[in-house]
């Protein structure tokens, strides 16, 4: 046998195996999030109460020309999956660091990018849903109309949407001791989520909110969520993405080296 | 013998070096937390293939700073820490251990067998999960929700995580913390049987009678320092020497036979103080006990003088008065 034909195989197998690590460890992360009913029930039930609340009841009015319960059909899918980011990761993995499961996940030889990418893709996969419970009230219960185009493209902005946040869920997690991570994940999640828009049009906001919305991560990503709809405020699509990926590497960074700190003194 | 391992042709840098049948090793190693705590000070140790060794030490000793060293959960200030003479802090490098930590909670809403299937998709070549369930005696919960089971049966799946891969190296830490005695003697037995596969396993344990009954090496730190390392019974021998060369205060040669002796006899305690070997007189009730370092020359004497002496035992010294000994100077 040439050692081409050892190495091959080798490389493949070790690929496979890597892949499958993946795939196993996202797989049960979500089916955990799932069975997990505290957590399941209130990142898709919130949304979907304040859409109901909000959206439905206000069915058929407008601001600024705008649709309200359109316009709460892509901001409440902007809140899901931040919450199901910050929650999923920010608060769950702040508990598992401090009952020293993450320990042991470390000692062992699993591939860490395994398990945050797990953790990041679980968390996508909720916004996801949520974005489709959403779409379906907006449709039949609010009466919205969206395209085939819009609906899919509010599911995949939801989906892709997880990933700074992820990043920031990440950093709270390392951050945050665990008995109090909850509370303080609300206390930044909610005001935040109110500043950027998220509840009520941006429009309504006072005009120093409006002004200071650009610094908060969740202004960029509802700006995009809306622009799927046509309801964004004027301005460039590349400003927010370059925004979203510059609060994703500033979360990362800053994640890594608390981290890193911890890890110094463990 | 291999002219190479002759003493003379060693230079004094290759004979610090980690032996070759060190599956784990920690060489010149001082950990400094950020706080300025120095939970290891120049420690050296070995984890020779194929034993078990128990790592005992009162808390704040460093033995868990030690583990976590050596499982590459942290970097030493100085010195080097080596698993298979790799960097343990290497993900790659870890796929010949396994790790059984205390964990205050692990993902509750998976099931056991979610569990362990997770763990051995790390390893290339994994047991096979129903050896693991036999391994670790979880017949019949395998369905369970991590969350549904007791105590003890929480440990027992930690325990079926670390040897999920079939690693040559175990680290358990504290693995019969919790467990009822039966249990605990069957995870014992567990662990005899990973070392008769060829497993090196390292154990903290706060049990001493642990310690006793499964190490073939034990190592004492104390304050970040390694106070004392070898067999049990090297162990109680050298806390026996220290406590006979603190007392006497002088070089006299440093018996290994220490023994307890116990009876009850009409003796005084001077007479007994002035026989053969004595070091100290404890009474318990009417029954002396006797610390003697000639045990034989004692008896000798003792069933001279007393003819009625009655209900006499002999035994050796407990791993606790050893460890004790070492670790309260």
């Amino acid at each position: 046998m040439s050692s081409t034909a050892l190495s091959l195989p080798y490389s493949y197998k070790r690929t496979n195996r890597l892949f499958a690590i993946f795939a196993r460890e996202t797989r049960y992360e979500f089916v955990r999030a799932m069975r997990t009913k505290a957590f399941s029930l209130s990142v898709i039930g919130f949304p979907v109460m304040f859409y109901l609340l909000f959206g439905v009841m206000n069915r058929g009015e407008a601001v600024h020309g705008q649709i309200v319960a359109k316009y709460m059909l892509a901001s409440y899918a902007a809140f899901g999956v931040v919450g199901a980011s910050l929650f999923g990761i920010g608060v769950g993995l702040a508990g598992e660091r401090s009952s020293g499961w993450l320990e042991l996940k470390r000692a062992s030889p699993m591939p860490p990018l395994a398990y945050l990418a797990a953790k990041c893709v679980s968390a996508m996969a909720f916004g996801l849903i949520i974005a489709n419970i959403l779409c379906l009230i907006g449709i039949f219960a609010a009466g919205v109309h969206i395209s085939a185009f819009e609906y899919l493209a509010i599911c995949a902005m939801s989906f892709i949407g997880g990933v700074p946040f992820a990043c920031m869920g990440l950093l709270l997690a390392m951050l945050l001791p665990a008995n109090s991570a909850p509370g303080i994940v609300n206390l930044i999640y909610l005001p935040m989520s109110y500043c950027s828009g998220l509840w009520m049009p941006f429009s309504l906001l006072p005009k120093w909110m409006q002004h200071a919305a650009p610094w908060l991560p969740t202004y960029h990503l509802a700006q995009l969520m809306l622009r799927l709809i046509g309801y964004a405020q004027p301005a460039e699509v590349v400003r927010h993405i370059l925004a979203l990926a510059g609060f994703a590497m500033l979360f990362l960074g800053c994640a890594w080296i608390a981290f890193a700190r911890g890890e110094a003194d463990a | 013998m291999n002219a190479v391992l002759e003493p003379m042709d060693l230079k004094s840098e290759e004979m610090q070096l980690p032996a070759k049948h060190a599956a784990a090793s920690l060489h010149e190693v001082t950990k400094r937390y950020s706080n300025g705590v120095v939970a290891l000070d120049r420690v050296s140790l070995q984890l020779r293939s194929g034993e078990i060794v128990a790592l005992l030490g009162p808390n704040g000793a460093g033995k868990s700073t030690a583990v976590k060293l050596m499982m590459g959960l942290t970097a030493p200030t100085a010195g080097t820490a080596r698993v298979f003479g790799g960097d343990p802090r290497f993900a790659g490098n870890r796929l010949r251990t396994g790790v059984m930590l205390q964990v205050g909670r692990a993902p509750e809403m998976l099931r056991v067998r979610e569990h362990i299937e997770i763990m051995r998709g790390y390893y290339p070549r994994p047991l096979s999960f129903a050896d693991i369930v036999r391994a670790a005696g979880l017949e019949g919960i395998e369905e369970r929700m991590f969350g549904q089971l007791s105590g003890g049966q929480k440990q027992r799946v930690l325990f079926a995580l670390a040897l999920a891969g079939d690693p040559d190296l175990i680290f358990l830490d504290e693995p019969t913390v919790g467990l009822d005695i039966e249990a605990r003697r069957r995870m014992w037995a567990e662990i005899r049987q990973l070392r008769s596969r060829g497993k090196t396993i390292l154990l903290t344990t706060h049990y001493l009678e642990e310690a006793d009954a499964l190490a073939d090496q034990i190592i004492v730190l104390n304050k970040g320092r390694v106070v004392c390392e070898g067999t049990p019974a090297e162990v109680r021998a050298t806390a026996a020497a220290q406590q006979d060369s603190s007392e006497r205060g002088n070089g006299q040669s440093l018996s290994t036979s220490v023994k307890l002796l116990s009876f009850q006899t009409k003796l005084s305690r001077e007479q007994i103080l002035n026989l053969a070997g004595v070091q100290g007189v404890d009474a318990n009730g009417a029954v002396v006990i006797v610390t003697s370092t000639a045990p034989e020359s004692t008896l000798r004497e003792l069933l001279a003088l007393d003819t009625d002496l009655h209900g006499l035992e002999v035994r050796s010294p407990a791993l606790e008065d050893a460890f004790l000994t070492l670790t309260t100077k």
